[in-house]
């Protein structure tokens, strides 16, 4: 009897259920918000105001925050740095990695699925656990002058460059072998009859192919190499080495932390994310998901 | 950084592509290659490899390695003694963080996995239908999944101080958030858990349109209930993701590194064997055999899991 009426019931229950479905994700969803949104806010505010009359009130709006957290935590620099660290390391990363899954995928070496796994498992090893020996390696490597300031590849921004991109090639190298396996082999036997050599076949058959997951990875590499934070706290020493994430700390007082200044540096530093995020939020989504699903 | 999401894919096995070549067809295609293919090939293989192997195998192997040693990380290689399990010793009876800091790593994956993740896996499911205003709910939630955690702990700053944070002035108490060892772990996994649920919603909700409709309208022909079909058929359908969310929440639970680095440096109620390695290594008293134990048990803690994925996806490799 229950199962004859339920469509009926169903039809009548939906309007007022779906009001609590959507009262209720709307609360999460602004919920989710608030703490950004708090932060944004409150980077807008005179200190010396939200001091006197508390967080929880109206008013004391200034851009001062700002002008003052560029100028003390000397973003342009760190913005640089940012940018000299994430560039390379994304190019080098998906070049590599695109290296690496066209012979994965076009070749059937012995080695082929051990090497999968090999990349596979280094990308998810805990960073800590392999920086005593990486220290140390990078320390005892000499470089001229010309490549490095401190001689050698600590405190030094190509060493965080090539950690970014020895911890990325694995999982760049998975979504981008399984991708290239769909490409159809008739297509390379034709260009193979035509005489076109393996890096022909490379540049001018697979890479253009493969546009969709390189725009998505690129997407993914650049936000994941611009927030990474441990390789370059640890390796760069001196602060004026420091990419953004890993300088905020210097906005952080010993004794005393400006909350709305931090809020503003903080606001700040997600600009470039943030920017990604809105106008490539379908790479960026399929990027994180490309590995997980068929496509 | 936050736990480089290592989303791994299943097999493209049909998926309106170019069925998978055969093995047989691609055997001995090596053979064919002329000479400056030849090198060709073997360049693109050897240098991602080698990257690979330095940077991150020989780290790894040198990480056990040490750890049996009483090297201090000054004296000349050959100096190394060997000295057995002694570290480990030290760093079970005689290094008082080392057992909080693995309390805090496991609480920190029990928080993500029973409470995080399955929140995440709701979430997914509510919007996992048409709807007005969808994209805008689910854009919200996985917001903070392009925030660095170190961000993130800066963010919730303004929420959790002790003399300005909001959260005292709504309360109307004098709680230090971050600070006081009785709330902080709690403080820093309701942060981390405000990024983590939208990167499980986002992967669920991939793994969601990927489940073939017509398995729910069977059941739904059957009489099942909506969670009758989301448990019974669903979820178990979903495999590859789950496996996927798993790692995830396990890899992101080692990592936690970030957070806790910004908001102390992993002291005071929020040691993690992340931070006492990274203090006993760059800290002023570098012990690296001491620091290189806790490495390998975290090395140990994470093997597990990766042996399991790995062989996950090789076994389904190997199927093609």
């Amino acid at each position: 009897m229950t199962t004859t009426l339920s469509p009926d019931a169903r039809v009548k229950r939906a309007p007022g259920r779906r009001i609590v479905l959507h009262v209720f994700l709307w609360i999460v969803a602004l919920s989710w918000l608030f703490p950004l949104g708090w932060a944004v806010l409150n980077s807008f505010r005179d200190y010396a105001y939200t001091a006197i009359n508390g967080y929880v009130s109206f008013g004391g709006f200034t851009l001062q925050n700002y002008v003052n957290a560029w100028r003390q935590g000397d973003f342009g620099l760190h913005f640089w740095n940012s940018a000299v660290i994430t560039v390379p390391a994304v190019v080098i990363t998906l070049f590599l990695a695109s290296c690496m899954a066209f012979v994965l995928a076009r070749f059937s070496f012995r080695f082929n699925l051990a090497l999968l796994g090999v990349f596979l498992a280094a990308n998810l090893l805990p960073p800590q656990a392999l920086l005593v020996p990486v220290y140390r390696m990078f320390r005892a490597v000499s470089l001229p002058d010309w490549l490095s300031s401190s001689g050698s590849l600590l405190n030094n921004q190509l060493g965080v460059i090539l950690v970014n991109i020895a911890f990325q090639l694995g999982f760049c190298t998975f979504v981008l072998s399984n991708y290239m396996k769909t490409i159809p082999a008739e297509i390379y036997e034709s260009a193979r009859v035509d005489g076109a050599s393996v890096t022909r076949q490379f540049f001018q058959l697979t890479l253009p192919l493969c546009r969709p997951p390189l725009a998505a990875l690129a997407t993914l590499q650049v936000t994941w190499i611009y927030n990474e934070f441990f390789w370059a706290t640890v390796l760069l020493q001196s602060g004026d080495k420091f990419p953004i994430t890993s300088s905020l700390n210097s906005l952080q007082g010993q004794f005393f932390t400006d909350y709305n200044l931090l809020s503003a540096g903080s606001v700040l530093a997600m600009l470039p994310v943030l920017v990604i995020f809105f106008a490539l939020q379908r790479q960026f989504v399929s990027g994180l998901t490309l590995g997980s699903t068929k496509g | 950084m936050t736990a480089e999401p290592t989303t791994a894919p299943r097999p493209d096995t049909g998926s309106g592509g170019a069925p998978p070549t055969p093995a047989s067809a691609r055997k001995n295609r090596v053979r064919k290659l002329s000479g400056a293919d030849l090198v060709v090939v073997t360049l693109m293989t050897v240098i991602p490899t080698l990257f690979v192997l330095v940077l991150i195998w020989f780290p790894a192997i040198a990480s056990v390695l040490l750890s049996f040693t009483n090297w201090n990380g000054i004296g000349p290689l050959n100096q190394i003694k060997g000295i057995g399990f002694t570290n480990y010793v030290n760093v079970a009876t005689n290094y008082p963080p080392f057992w909080p800091a693995l309390r805090h790593n496991l609480t920190f994956l029990a928080v993500l996995f029973l409470i995080a993740t399955p929140i995440g896996m709701f979430l997914a499911v509510l919007l996992d239908k048409e709807m007005r205003f969808s994209r805008f709910y689910q854009t919200a939630i996985y917001l903070p999944v392009v925030l660095s955690l170190a961000l993130v702990g800066f963010i919730w700053q303004l929420i959790y101080s002790r003399d300005q944070g909001l959260l005292n002035a709504v309360l109307h108490t004098q709680v230090d958030w971050y600070g006081d060892p009785n709330y902080n772990l709690w403080a820093a996994l309701v942060a981390t858990s405000w990024r983590h649920i939208g990167y499980i919603m986002l992967l669920y909700l991939a793994g969601l349109k990927a489940v073939d409709g017509s398995l729910r309208e069977a059941a739904a022909i059957d009489g099942a209930t909506e969670v009758q079909t989301f448990f019974r058929i669903v979820f178990p359908v979903m495999r590859p993701i789950n496996v996927i969310v798993l790692v995830v929440t396990v890899i992101e639970s080692l990592r936690a590194f970030d957070l806790v680095w910004v908001i102390n440096k992993g002291r005071n109620g929020l040691e993690l064997i992340a931070t006492l390695v990274t203090a006993n290594v760059v800290g002023e008293a570098s012990r690296i055999g001491f620091g290189s134990a806790m490495a390998t048990i975290m090395l140990l803690i994470s093997s597990v899991f990766v042996v399991a994925y790995v062989s996950n996806v090789m076994r389904e490799e190997r199927r093609k």
